[in-house]
């Protein structure tokens, strides 16, 4: 039995201690928000946050991140109300089909973090996530109209 | 009809959504949600249907059910808006639901075609959902007429609210909505003309946006059932190949893992307890292929069966007008030039995935599908069971674009789940299997000769496309005396799907089929995507041979709905103004899935020979416009698909298999790729076009029109990655 810290909460689970952190929260915790698109880091579908900073899950062993806490896309909203940056998205109706849209949304909470004001510049550095409906206009605009909320 | 209730088919596993406070959520950014809906039935209580499109409860809910499949292109919300439009109902209490394809079957197909493809789901379905909708809006107002003792004509429907004017009284529409299903519909009705829409023809949000953004959409690759299992597979890595041998022993002690099998002679499959335990499991599986002599098949011998076929004698005619041969012969200028487009892959973000239960008596699948019929028989043929004893329960899709049309995912997770009766089977594919077992954008070579008289009049044109074609490949019962129609899209004589827009009073177009053993499959856009690469890039070789303004060039020629749209592009591209230095403009036009499309893209190449994509500006002429902040995506999306083909996309073959494996060796377009895209709409009423696909085909060749503008250089071969565009090299 290994202990995550997600979403604020102490979660146990039995997953070999290796297994990916994105697997181990979709099929042991059932948070299947965070997705599973290609597996070698490369398209951002699977982004949390680990002590805030954006990361890919598909290559973080479960058992690397410790009592560091992890937020996943269904610790955003945690209260119940959308926070400024996923009402940004609805507002603008960023989404087309979706996949990829909490790895997006994940990321952009990770540059506003640490950028509030960002710029294209910014966006163009932190995005790096794949979107194959093409939403990227709408995810730029999201972004800057989050950070003047 | 009751949407009835099966142990398994709770209403959180069929996508239902009820907007709650869409009105709160465009405001001020407080909370929208869905509540789950759950018809009358889960509570002992039957709500029945005013029609197959339509059920009101008494509380006002309007459920409306949709057929298509909802990808990402918004028909969804688009055929909502159709049906509400007509139904005269409050857009803020519309929820939606798939109907199965079983439930259509057992219906007499009342829902009609479930197929999402070909930019169809709009304009096919548009009449018959409307009417759906007004027939509904008829019932209700004749059992208020009834419960009002008025006659119906003193009665207006609006916002689902009835009212009778002279009195003042009104009825909402949950109130009679029972009555209402109770009477006959109307045999005909009278739709609106679209000048009076509300609803239809206006930027409403989309209906499946919120669970998007919070995590709780799910997907099929999502999907949890009681006491399911996951299963992953690997089929021969040489498409057309069989399983010679594998070692289950070696891997059925790992952990979780509960079976492996072969299925299809061709595939094996590993099922376990999750996920990652199987894929684990089957990474360390050994396993043996016969390919036989598909193991000589390579790029460059696919290149050379494609080369041979750019001058074969025998080809299949898809458009011919005067004499090509002879005009060209006898101009006074000759041009000729070999274009070449790759193999691509679809890759939707979700990889293939079906969930399957299969018993003695019933066979049902989950999954994302664009065509949920095809999906259907394929379960019934994998099961052994007759189609009515199968069912497919769609999930939303997490991308699909022409590959979850197929339905070999479905198949595999029916044979899997024929091994374990009674126990669900989540079957997924990883992105490996994905990449390497597509139906890929077919592979084609065009020979392109045109003939310009002394003024640079074009007087003769000859193209020659020798290639793959997708019937021969998935359909081949489809193929006319063995020719793929398919294959001349974009460069068709007449008709209104996808017809040359160009007057040329000497025209040869035809097709060499040439077909490798990789499949080819529908992929965004179909063949429309290389014929205009071909023809748009080649037009301005043409202008340039001619000492003509590309534009100008093509104005002369074009028809004129071709020719109006490509004007929208052009003059609000601001084509012909100054640019800023270094910034040049190109631009492309076709007919494709019923609509007429430009794109003019500006452009500029630095000394390092560094392409940036500055912006796009796209016109759009698909007839009727149902939701143009839909059209609006779907226009610049199209452009992030078109460009991430044109800049990267290329699947390769070595030893018979595809060489591509993941997105390190399949590159796609980021955000910091992505122009801005101006979209312009120039709807004329009359006719109704698709949207989804057609502008991806001007993406490339307006790129490369303003690259060879930038530069000087000709791209003629896809991907952009290849060629060198510095100065010089």
């Amino acid at each position: 039995m290994a202990v995550l810290n997600v979403n604020g909460k102490a979660l146990n689970h039995n997953a070999d201690p290796r297994t990916p952190l994105l697997w181990v929260l979709r099929e042991q915790l059932g948070l299947t928000g965070t997705k599973y698109g290609c597996g070698i880091a490369q398209c951002g579908s699977c982004t949390v946050l680990i002590d805030g900073v954006a990361t890919r899950s598909c290559q973080v062993p479960a058992n690397s991140v410790g009592n560091r806490k992890v937020t996943t896309i269904e610790g955003l909203a945690a209260s119940g109300q959308l926070n400024k940056i996923q009402a940004a998205w609805v507002a603008i109706d960023v989404p087309q089909c979706g996949y990829c849209q909490s790895g997006m949304v994940m990321a952009a909470t990770a540059l506003l973090a640490a950028k509030p004001k960002p710029t294209d510049a910014d966006i163009d550095a932190a995005m790096t996530n794949i979107c194959r409906c093409g939403t990227y206009q709408q995810v730029r605009e999201a972004i800057h109209a989050a950070a003047k909320a | 009809m009751t949407i009835h209730q099966t142990s398994l088919r709770r209403p959180s596993l069929r996508r239902r959504g009820f907007l709650v406070s869409g009105a709160a959520v465009a405001g001020g950014f407080s909370l929208g949600f869905h509540v789950p809906f759950e018809d009358g039935a889960a509570h002992g209580q039957t709500v029945k249907e005013l029609n197959a499109w339509v059920v009101i409860h008494p509380d006002d809910k309007v459920v409306i059910r949709i057929a298509r499949s909802e990808m990402g292109q918004g028909t969804l919300t688009g055929l909502c808006q159709l049906v509400a439009e007509e139904l005269e109902c409050d857009w803020n209490k519309v929820a939606w639901e798939y109907p199965t394809p079983g439930e259509n079957v057992a219906r007499n197909r009342v829902w009609k075609n479930f197929s999402t493809g070909g930019s169809r789901g709009i304009r096919e379905s548009q009449q018959y959902v409307r009417e759906g909708g007004a027939m509904a809006r008829e019932m209700l107002i004749a059992a208020a007429a009834a419960q009002l003792k008025v006659p119906a004509a003193e009665l207006i429907a609006a916002n689902s609210v009835i009212t009778h004017k002279a009195s003042g009284k009104t009825v909402a529409y949950g109130a009679v909505a029972a009555a209402a299903a109770q009477l006959e519909p109307p045999k005909e009705v009278k739709l609106k003309d679209p000048k009076d829409w509300k609803i239809a023809g206006k930027p409403v949000k989309r209906l499946d946006t919120v669970d998007k953004v919070t995590g709780k959409q799910i997907y099929g690759i999502d999907l949890v059932l009681p006491g399911m299992l996951v299963a992953t597979v690997r089929a021969c890595p040489v498409i057309g190949g069989k399983l010679k041998s594998f070692d289950a022993a070696k891997i059925e002690k790992m952990p979780g893992v509960k079976k492996v099998v072969a299925i299809d002679g061709n595939a094996v499959v590993v099922v376990a307890d999750t996920y990652w335990n199987a894929r684990t499991a089957l990474a360390a599986l050994p396993t043996d292929w016969d390919i036989g002599d598909l193991g000589k098949v390579s790029s460059e011998t696919i290149a050379a069966m494609l080369k041979e076929g750019l001058d074969a004698p025998e080809a299949f005619v898809g458009n011919k007008a005067g004499d090509a041969k002879a005009a060209i012969a006898g101009a006074a200028k000759k041009v000729e030039a070999t274009y070449s487009f790759p193999y691509q892959h679809h890759v939707t973000m979700e990889p293939m995935n079906a969930t399957a239960r299969y018993t003695a008596d019933k066979c049902e699948v989950w999954c994302g599908t664009q065509n949920g019929e095809a999906a259907l028989a394929a379960a019934s043929e994998a099961s052994g069971l007759p189609v009515a004893k199968c069912d497919v329960i769609k999930q939303l899709l997490g991308g699909g674009f022409g590959r979850r049309g197929r339905s070999d995912y479905v198949r595999q997770a029916v044979l899997v789940a024929k091994e374990m009766p009674g126990t669900p089977i989540k079957l997924i594919w990883s992105r490996e299997e994905d990449m390497t077992h597509c139906q890929y954008h077919p592979i084609t070579m065009a020979k392109m000769t045109g003939g310009l008289d002394a003024q640079g009049n074009l007087v003769g044109l000859q193209i020659r496309i020798s290639g793959q074609s997708i019937l021969a490949s998935l359909l081949p019962q489809n193929l006319q005396n063995g020719m793929d129609p398919v294959m001349f899209q974009g460069l068709m004589a007449s008709g209104v799907e996808a017809a040359y827009g160009y007057n040329v009073p000497n025209l040869l177009i035809d097709h060499a089929m040439r077909n490798p053993h990789i499949t080819a499959g529908f992929w965004r856009g179909v063949n429309t995507n290389q014929n205009a690469v071909y023809m748009e890039s080649f037009m301005d070789e043409l202008a340039d041979a001619a000492g003509q303004d590309a534009l100008a060039f093509r104005m002369k020629l074009l028809k004129p709905k071709w020719a109006a749209v490509l004007k929208a592009a052009a003059d609000k591209a601001g084509y012909g103004k100054p640019l800023p230095a270094g910034h040049f403009h190109g631009l492309a036009q076709v007919m494709g899935y019923g609509s007429y499309v430009a794109g003019v893209a500006e452009v500029s190449v630095n000394a390092d020979g560094q392409l940036k994509i500055h912006k796009i500006t796209a016109a759009t002429n698909c007839g009727h416009v149902v939701n143009p902040a839909q059209i609006d995506r779907q226009v610049a999306g199209s452009f992030a698909y078109g460009l991430s083909a044109a800049l990267y996309g290329e699947i390769t073959v070595k030893d018979g298999a595809v060489e591509q494996t993941n997105f390190d060796s399949y590159n796609m377009m980021r955000i910091d790729e992505m122009p801005h895209v101006e979209t312009v709409l120039v709807p004329t009423g009359d006719f109704w076009g698709g949207v989804g696909e057609p502008t991806i085909a001007v993406a490339a060749p307006a790129v490369l029109n303003a690259i060879a503008r930038a530069t000087g250089k000709r791209v003629r071969n896809l991907p952009l990655m290849h060629h060198e565009l510095k100065k010089g090299a």
